[in-house]
């Protein structure tokens, strides 16, 4: 399997929201990608990048119908009845799998993030913009969520 | 040669995916990897991950929602 390695097309998702619900497409496509045997790298900025701090994981908003956070409270309900994995099990798979993460340098700047305020254990590179093309260039499946 | 079942009945997207590849990773060669699950469409998409990583589905058994996949690593 990870004889692969070498050959291995590659899926490329840049997180820049930092809605729950954004944060959950960008997982399951980055653990549905590593599942079927693409390297994936999940390059974190802006609002996404904001995920990332210790203990933020779950705390993005609902892109819509948040409400104040009851839309969220009643969304969070129906994934629990559901049985839906939570946003630190899919992050855990993710890296288990041999999932990347990227942190924008720029956006830790200009929100005045310090590396010791994110979960540093997760992320593998600091880097801007020419680390995503890099990554990208040669991927076939390129995602801004 | 061992044989791992894993069980995901009542989990849903991506989990048993997710479960199915972690487990693969960890068998040796020759290993029979055994997926019990209730998530419809992964019963389709186990079996697509296997012919993207180039490996052998023994056996497809079950109903759409209550599944049992062997695959050989």
């Amino acid at each position: 399997m990870t004889d692969m390695a070498e050959t291995a097309d590659k899926a490329v998702i840049i997180v820049h929201s930092g809605d729950m619900d954004k944060l959950y497409s960008a997982l399951i496509v980055g653990n549905g990608a590593l599942a079927m045997g693409m390297d994936v790298s999940m390059y974190f900025t802006f609002w996404g990048l904001q995920r990332l701090k210790k203990g933020g994981l779950e705390k993005g908003p609902l892109s819509k119908m948040h409400m104040l956070g009851l839309g969220k409270w009643m969304i969070k309900k129906r994934m629990k009845a559901s049985n839906v994995a939570s946003l630190e099990k899919l992050m855990n798979d993710y890296k288990e799998l041999g999932g990347k993460i990227l942190a924008c340098e720029m956006t830790m700047e200009i929100m005045g993030v310090k590396a010791d305020e994110l979960r540093t254990e997760w992320i593998d590179e600091y880097g801007a913009v020419g680390t995503y093309v890099n990554e990208a260039r040669d991927a076939k499946i390129t995602l801004f969520i | 040669m061992a044989e791992i079942e894993i069980d995901t009945r009542g989990e849903t997207c991506p989990v048993p995916l997710v479960e199915c590849r972690k487990a693969l990773r960890k068998a040796a060669p020759g290993d029979e990897v055994i997926v019990l699950g209730t998530h419809p469409a992964s019963k389709k998409e186990i079996p697509m991950a296997c012919k993207a990583l180039g490996l052998e589905v023994v056996d497809v058994e079950g109903k759409d929602d209550e599944w049992k996949i062997k695959i050989r690593r």
